[in-house]
């Protein structure tokens, strides 16, 4: 059978970015990981896009492929939310698995936070919202969120300390990513100081908005026999969905991450303790410390306990989100989940350099989209 | 919404001072919200019966940040996930009279909102 491998890597910088489009920031990061796979832009032979806010047009892999000049025999635009950027790679190896494609670019941004008006970017995210059964209720992306975090602590006794340490945390890494949204480092009582959102959640245990922009190239194994870098394999890939709302969440504890880490650990031949590395979706300091748990990575209630111990950083037990995170790289729509696909493929290769993971061979990606909703889930391998 | 939505049809119960739910007439299972067709066996035999009103508090949070102009005079306001008796789960707002505790009973009126709309309303003994 064909395997499929990350073949190249690009990304934007993150943060406020005043003189970018949205398309513009697209094209760059395709020319990057166009150029970081060794290939020319006439060897893309398919092309995922996902979405954006700033340039809501249905058709956004159309319109890209326009702009960018390419005339692929496959494209398609995906929308799942914070899953879109592992669920467009794993349809990029399936193309290249099945022999439809050889080199597929997945490629995501939006700047959300200079190219709309203050504020608006969490009211498009307000309107994620049912119509009739939440939003006339005043519900939010945090507040749907927050109502996982207040059951979560209910049956498992998590802490708002715990999880202001994976917030301290994910900022740390990002001091060591030049690249990085918010770089300054923050302690426990600067997350429990920080302004509430909604109850239990302060500002800074949600991500920002951001500007950015991210790739990735997806090749053909026998397609890639001169790669610039030691290859990435997509070693296994899993899905889980379960609802969209959060009303009709059948569970406020359980998710489809479960499934989804399950299947790609299962068909990549590993366990969770097999994992070097993790970058893992984390919109909210809850959306980590459930998914770690839901997925098996840690006991229940163990993992906002994990993070004040250190088990999520360098040395630690399952160094995780080493960019900083959508917490503190940054989350630019459809490519905050692409950015921590893009870090996986630079600790695999050993180009992580002040935040390396020493000796990592194996790492997990997974992305999440709507409330907990839509989750995808990558085993990366060298 | 056409006279056909399910869920106008939910909207319609509200103004009329009843919460309205649906029950599958082959299965009988109770779906979460309105549909056309049960989510369980697929098939469009559901049946329309009426709430007694009360439930259980899953969750709930305060918001201080809304996501629009309206909601933020309102805040800081408490969204709660209910599950009603009948066996169905719901959004709704709780006027924090004190501080809640999941698990607690929750009567499940109705109250007007800035459109005149009838919408889920909790309360707390």
């Amino acid at each position: 059978m064909r395997r499929a491998l990350v073949s190249g890597v690009g990304q934007s910088a993150v943060g406020k970015l005043p003189d970018s489009t949205c398309m513009g920031l697209h094209q760059q990061v395709a020319a990057e990981a166009i150029d970081d796979a060794g290939l020319a832009w006439d060897d893309i032979d398919g092309v995922l896009c996902a979405y954006s806010f700033t340039e809501p047009h249905m058709m956004l892999s159309s319109v890209f492929c326009e702009l960018a000049g390419l005339q692929p025999t496959y494209t398609a635009a995906l929308q799942v939310g914070g899953a879109s950027a592992c669920i467009m790679a794993i349809t990029a190896a399936a193309l290249v698995e099945s022999g439809q494609c050889r080199h597929v670019l997945c490629v995501t941004g939006d700047n959300r936070l200079t190219g709309m008006a203050p504020g608006q970017a969490a009211a498009t995210l307000a309107g994620f919202g049912h119509p009739v059964f939440e939003q006339p209720y005043g519900s939010t992306i945090p507040a749907s969120y927050a109502l996982v975090a207040t059951r979560y602590m209910h049956e498992y006794g998590l802490t708002s300390e715990q999880l202001a340490a994976i917030a301290t945390t994910a900022r740390a890494h990002a001091a060591l990513h030049p690249l990085a949204h918010r770089r300054t480092p923050i302690t426990i009582a600067d997350v429990l100081g920080s302004a509430m959102i909604a109850t239990p959640l302060h500002l800074l245990d949600c991500c920002p908005v951001s500007d950015g922009a991210a790739a990735v190239v997806i090749s053909d194994g026998a397609a890639s026999r001169d790669l610039p870098h030691p290859a990435v394999t997509i070693a296994g890939s899993g899905q889980g969905h379960t609802h969209e709302h959060v009303f009709a969440a059948p569970s406020l504890t359980d998710f489809g991450c479960k499934r989804a880490a399950s299947l790609a650990l299962s068909r990549a031949g590993l366990t969770v303790a097999d994992i070097d590395v993790a970058e893992i979706y984390d919109s909210f300091t809850i959306t980590l410390a459930v998914e770690l748990e839901s997925m098996g990575f840690f006991e229940r209630g163990e993992a906002g306990q994990a993070a004040a111990r250190g088990d999520l950083t360098f040395g630690g037990r399952l160094p995780c989100n080493t960019h900083g995170g959508l917490l503190s790289f940054g989350h630019s729509g459809a490519a905050g989940g692409m950015f921590h696909l893009v870090e996986a493929v630079r600790q695999l290769r050993g180009e992580g350099g002040d935040r390396q993971v020493a000796g990592a061979r194996t790492a997990f990606v997974h992305g999440d989209g709507g409330v907990l909703s839509a989750h995808a889930s990558i085993v990366l391998a060298t | 919404m056409s006279a056909h939505d399910p869920v106008a049809t939910f909207e319609q119960a509200c103004d009329a001072g009843k919460l309205a739910y649906q029950q599958c007439a082959h299965c009988e299972r109770v779906q979460a919200y309105p549909r056309t067709h049960c989510a369980h066996c697929h098939r469009a035999a559901l049946r329309w019966k009426t709430s007694a009103g009360r439930g259980t508090l899953v969750s709930h949070t305060t918001v201080h940040r809304a996501a629009s102009p309206a909601f933020q005079q309102r805040a800081p306001y408490v969204l709660a996930l209910v599950d009603v008796d009948e066996g169905f789960r719901l959004m709704m707002n709780i006027e924090p009279v004190r501080p809640l505790a999941i698990g607690e009973v929750v009567e499940i009126g109705f109250a007007n909102d800035a459109e005149g709309r009838a919408r889920l309303r909790g309360s707390v003994r």
